[in-house]
């Protein structure tokens, strides 16, 4: 299969980690426009048999940093105190303990609630949890994209779930 | 047993790890054998599962189908 064709086929799974890591539909579809424009154009640099969509995260990622979308202070790093049982707790203490059993327990939140926490969490911390989370990539392919060491992949990811997490505990109670 | 409050804070610092499957084996053991008596986390670990694909099935947005044609004009114009 022809290189574009190849990047062409992963539109969608790149399209869905863009649109997350953006405010608005528009800024996904302008970033992934742009990152195959500079990927149909730079594919000597891609070597084959590599992850392919690996490379076209790193390429939207570069372009999402250039387009200095977050020129913001370091992240936050004071400690959250709450474990990670925190969610599961708080719902628990709302509708009982054998609520958490029933397998519709998660559909207390609405998908809005999910997408709107989602873009609250702050972008250093975001980007990873949408790599991992819903772009199913590993931490050694986050840590590549986002050119972070691998340590730093996982404490932003413990950190950015955390975040969410308490922030869907607050919505839902 | 839920009255055994260490293991269980032990097992909730283990609950990601072990949903990514990025723990060691001595640390599976220790998360495995405590969950197999302890209901109070195994309802944890299961939520948190279900959380997890929850949040994936939530923040899916298709491709809109006129950047896809956008994409494969680049491509056509990529191509001359």
């Amino acid at each position: 299969m022809r290189f574009e064709e190849e990047a062409l086929a992963l539109a969608d799974q790149v399209y869905r980690v863009a649109r997350r890591m953006v405010s608005t539909r528009e800024e996904a579809e302008d970033l992934v426009q742009d990152t195959y424009a500079r990927a149909f154009r730079s594919w000597q640099s891609y070597t084959p048999g590599t992850n392919l969509r690996a490379w076209l995260l790193r390429i939207l990622t570069n372009l999402n940093v250039d387009r200095g979308r977050r020129q913001q202070r370091r992240p936050d790093e004071t400690p959250l105190d709450e474990g990670d049982y925190y969610l599961a707790n708080r719902l628990a203490e709302q509708a009982g303990e054998q609520a958490l059993d029933q397998d519709r327990a998660v559909e207390r939140l609405s998908q809005d609630t999910i997408v709107n926490a989602l873009a609250g969490v702050p972008h250093d911390f975001r980007d990873v949890v949408v790599l991992v989370d819903i772009g199913d990539f590993s931490y050694a392919d986050a840590a590549q994209i986002l050119d972070v060491p691998i340590g730093t992949v996982m404490s932003r990811l413990h950190r950015g779930r955390k975040i969410l997490r308490q922030s869907l505990a607050e919505e839902a109670t | 047993m839920t009255d055994e409050h260490q293991p269980c804070d032990k097992c909730e610092e283990l609950l990601h790890g072990y949903l990514d499957r990025s723990l060691t084996d001595a640390e599976v053991r220790i998360a495995e054998e405590h969950l197999d008596g302890c209901g109070y986390c195994r309802r944890r670990y299961r939520f948190e599962e279900s959380l997890r694909q929850y949040i994936k099935v939530s923040a899916v947005e298709r491709i809109p189908s006129g950047l896809l044609a956008k994409l494969e004009q680049l491509r056509a114009a990529d191509a001359s």
